[in-house]
């Protein structure tokens, strides 16, 4: 196993319900911890407020993808019908815009669309086959009916003790330690 | 096999999910379909069947390629014939999918949540059915390439972007693409549930390669989210266009019934008629085979014919449309095509389009239709024999007699034509099937948001 930058990776504790989890969750924001994460098995807006990661870069990424599907559907219309095969149909003008529309929307959703998700997929850092949270006893049940709060080592706050006495004070199921 | 169903009193609407689940509950039960090293019955039963059809349809294709399109019923006048009624009455159906999952995301229908995944596999599958139609009748696939797509080769030649012809081969292509990207982001944490529950270490990697690390942090999730629900909101100007697209096939062309403004949205209602149609279906027997009725309630039925009552009465009315814009632009050709689809020869293919699209499912008005499952399949066969009708009635018949009489001809398929037809439906069953017994057929992870513990209280 890879070792990491400190003997372990976190502190991680496991709820049973959405409700503690936020609670812990707020706790601990509120206590000056920054590096942790939640782990849950469907998206919970309340847990991503709670520890100040509601902000994201993906609607920036789609509008990008958008406009550059855009520009690059009609102008591909415009080389191909204007300068590289021009052809006289039915009267209309090499460069008949309103002809060139359709594609055009059509480029402008497929670009962002594969924007959105592969923007999403590289942001989120995957796809990442290892990741130490993997280790901790239980954490299957991530993604099936348990809730998880992982308070990482990298932050400056941590200490082994300190962290754990904080997230006891939270009643937790368990409380384990994650080897990297 | 699960419990019956139960219709609530007069009044009260079925809940979208049963009573007493939980997060395990669900996961299990829905897991369970594509965990087990038991395989039922009928599974293997159909997926033979849907792969003799798939044989059927592969040596039709095969014949194709070596004779060319000669063996079809094909002629001049009616040079489209069934590779063009097949093309749009696939692609229709494949609108449902994309409307359940993204427009009814949007307007937060959460009912929705049972039915998206597979309402999206069967969009996918669909449309493969519908793609391979223009591509066989261009009787050499292998150079369809360039004369489809923008491709640089050494005849110096381009598509015409002037045509709507071009334009439907973009529409289509989007929609595949946004539809596969739609449904494989919406597997990505269901994969890893698959992994976590996994019981051997060889399905554990195939699935934990699918879902590619998925953790469910709540950074991921965020945005996930965003992009799922930009996705939904792309997704639907798309769905919207590609059928008018498809119609503009039609309507951008001089031939009489075929030269009018409404067919766009005349086309996309058909589309989610037919599409809902399908959803019901493949969701009726597939919640009766794998007792899902707890998942997939009446609620879910209910609604589906609803959608269908509400798509088929703008569908009749834009039937009404048709006959009373021939006779009120007063010109001769107009006038005729609607006097050809009364009294022509293929008269009688029109009357059964009004039966089954309009007079038949009037039925869904009935609170004990929408309530009976076998009652509703047999409607949603009905529809989606009358949306085939409708599309045949459409190419055939305007093409069959346009401007100069010596011009006129008839049509009739081939028994290759329906070799290639069933085939499809052989190809489209057995994807469908497979997908089942291998990917969760409904979301896991949207389907725990609905029970009451997945709210965080205050």
């Amino acid at each position: 196993m890879k070792a990491g930058p400190g003997p372990i990776f976190g502190l991680m504790a496991e709820f049973e319900t959405p409700t503690e989890l936020v609670h812990a969750a707020k706790g601990a924001y509120a206590a000056g911890y920054r590096k942790m994460d939640t782990y849950t098995p469907y998206p919970l807006e309340e847990a991503a407020e709670a520890i100040g990661a509601h902000h994201n870069r993906v609607s920036l990424i789609v509008l990008i993808g958008a406009m550059l599907g855009m520009v690059g559907g009609y102008s591909l219309e415009y080389w191909v019908s204007v300068i590289a095969y021009p052809i006289n149909s039915g009267g209309k003008p090499f460069h008949s815009w309103p002809a060139f529309i359709p594609v055009t929307f059509e480029c402008a959703i497929l670009g962002a669309s594969l924007a959105a998700v592969f923007g999403m997929l590289a942001l989120n850092g995957l796809p990442q086959p290892y990741h130490p949270v993997f280790n901790a006893p239980n954490f299957v049940r991530a993604s099936k009916d348990r809730f998880f709060l992982c308070i990482e080592a990298q932050d400056p706050r941590f200490s082994p003790s300190d962290t754990r006495k904080l997230l006891e004070s939270f009643q937790p199921e368990e409380i384990t330690e994650v080897p990297y | 096999m699960a419990a019956p169903d139960i219709l609530p009193p007069k009044g009260v609407r079925p809940p979208i999910i049963g009573p007493g689940q939980t997060f395990g509950t669900i996961t299990d039960r829905i897991a369970g379909i594509v965990l087990t090293k038991h395989t039922p019955v009928f599974w293997v039963l159909v997926v033979a069947f849907a792969a003799a059809l798939f044989g059927m349809l592969q040596t039709a294709v095969a014949y194709l390629l070596f004779k060319g399109t000669g063996i079809w019923g094909i002629t001049i006048p009616i040079g489209w014939g069934f590779a063009i009624v097949n093309f749009v009455w696939w692609i229709g159906i494949g609108h449902a999918g994309t409307l359940i999952s993204a427009i009814l995301l949007l307007f937060k229908q959460t009912w929705r949540t049972s039915i998206n995944r597979f309402a999206e596999a069967m969009t996918i599958f669909a449309v493969m059915q519908a793609g391979l139609f223009p591509l066989i009748h261009t009787g050499r696939p292998w150079l369809a390439a360039y004369w489809l797509f923008p491709i640089p080769n050494t005849m110096g030649i381009w598509p015409q972007f002037r045509s709507p012809l071009i334009w439907d081969v973009f529409a289509v292509s989007t929609y595949f693409t946004v539809s596969f990207l739609f449904w494989g982001i919406g597997l990505i944490p269901d994969f890893a549930t698959l992994r976590d529950s996994a019981k051997t270490l060889v399905v554990r990697r195939i699935y934990g390669m699918l879902a590619m690390g998925w953790r469910g942090s709540a950074k991921h999730w965020n945005r996930y989210e965003t992009a799922y629900m930009l996705l939904a909101g792309l997704a639907t100007p798309l769905v919207l266009s590609v059928h008018s697209v498809v119609s503009l096939d039609f309507a951008v062309s001089v031939v009489p019934g075929w030269h009018t403004t409404f067919f766009p949205p005349y086309f996309v209602a058909g589309a989610i008629y037919s599409g809902f149609a399908m959803v019901l279906m493949l969701a009726i027997p597939f919640r009766y085979l794998y007792g899902m009725q707890d998942f997939i309630t009446l609620r879910h039925l209910q609604n589906s014919a609803k959608v269908m009552l509400a798509t088929g009465m703008i569908v009749a009315y834009a039937y009404g449309l048709e006959m009373f814009m021939g006779w009120y632009s007063q010109d001769k050709y107009e006038l005729a095509m609607v006097n050809n689809r009364l009294h022509g020869p293929y008269s009688f293919y029109y009357y059964m389009l009004i039966l089954c699209n309009i007079l038949i499912p009037q039925s869904l008005w009935l609170n004990s239709v929408r309530s009976t499952p076998w009652k509703l399949f047999l409607v949603a066969i009905v529809v989606n024999t009358g949306m085939w009708l409708e599309r045949f009635v459409i190419v055939v018949m305007s093409l069959q007699r346009d401007f100069i009489p010596s011009s006129w001809g008839m049509y009739w398929f081939t028994k290759w034509d329906m070799m290639i037809f069933i085939g499809t439906m052989g190809f489209f069953t057995l994807l469908f099937f497979i997908f089942i017994r291998l990917m969760p057929a409904i979301s896991i992870f949207e389907m725990r948001t609905l029970i009451p513990q997945a709210k965080v209280k205050e």
